[in-house]
């Protein structure tokens, strides 16, 4: 099979791969910022309920999906931008490096504050 | 050939007149011998609605990205204790800090308001012309709203 996309650098190898992490990681970012949304909204938020809910296991693996998400549905889109707007080869690779390694921080930032390793 | 169609694409004509064509110069020759369509001033070209929303979906998803950080620091201090606590709810008392956090709350709520409007499109709803240009006006009308909602939230 050939890919139609030849690139090294996209994250599922092909695009419809890229395209169904896209959707997944959506659906599950969407429900994550209504949850937080609503909590914020229907709560009086003060830190003994703020702290309350990041007790939960169960809401600290949701917020962990939800980090693991951000950094599946960022790869995808900032790789679409960056390669339709930097053309050039050595730029477009530091870019995206950038931000893969900005997203590989905010995961394990992320589970170094919920589990406080 | 539908006239919006003809306008939106400037085929290319070897430069008779030799106005300077733009690019560099290997785009220009790969372009004169692949005699294809070039689009000469993106300038010049009306942007439709849909291609206006498509663009602001990239750009508040790149400010989501970098907004990660503030999230995450707030979050962190949140969770550090009482005293954390209150310092983040003392940080939100400062002007700076409410505007960084309603252009955040702007950037998600118009990502995510654009972003159900692709996942409907994956199911097929608004795909047509005329049903994609009323999901791109209904995008941004409901996306306003919310942002100025989110601006009342947060002053």
């Amino acid at each position: 099979m050939v890919n139609s996309v030849d690139s090294v650098t996209n994250l599922g190898r092909s695009g419809v791969f890229d395209w169904m992490i896209q959707r997944v990681t959506a659906y599950v970012l969407a429900l994550y910022t209504i949850f937080l949304f609503g909590f914020m909204l229907t709560s009086d938020v003060n830190y003994d309920t703020w702290s309350g809910l990041f007790d939960q296991t169960w809401f600290r693996i949701f917020t962990l999906l939800a980090l693991l998400s951000i950094g599946g549905h960022a790869w995808v889109g900032l790789w679409t931008v960056t390669t339709d707007y930097i053309k050039a080869t050595l730029p477009r690779f530091l870019v995206q490096a950038l931000c893969g390694l900005t997203m590989f921080v905010y995961v394990v930032w992320g589970i170094q504050i919920l589990w406080g390793l | 050939m539908p006239d919006s169609f003809s306008t939106m694409i400037v085929t290319y004509q070897p430069s008779a007149t030799g106005s300077p064509a733009r690019g560099t110069k290997r785009e220009c020759e790969s372009a004169v011998n692949s005699k294809r369509p070039v689009n000469l001033d993106l300038s010049k070209f009306h942007f439709p609605l849909p291609a206006i929303t498509s663009i602001v979906h990239r750009i508040s998803g790149i400010i989501i990205f970098v907004g990660v950080a503030f999230m995450l620091y707030g979050l962190q201090l949140s969770l550090s204790g009482e005293e954390g606590f209150s310092r983040v709810s003392g940080l939100l008392d400062s002007f700076l800090a409410k505007l960084i956090t309603w252009g955040i709350l702007s950037a998600l709520l118009y990502h995510l308001v654009a972003g159900i409007k692709h996942l409907l499109m994956d199911m097929g709803i608004g795909e047509e012309l005329e049903s994609g240009r009323l999901a791109a006006k209904a995008t941004v009308v409901i996306s306003v709203i919310l942002i100025l909602l989110a601006g009342v939230w947060v002053w």
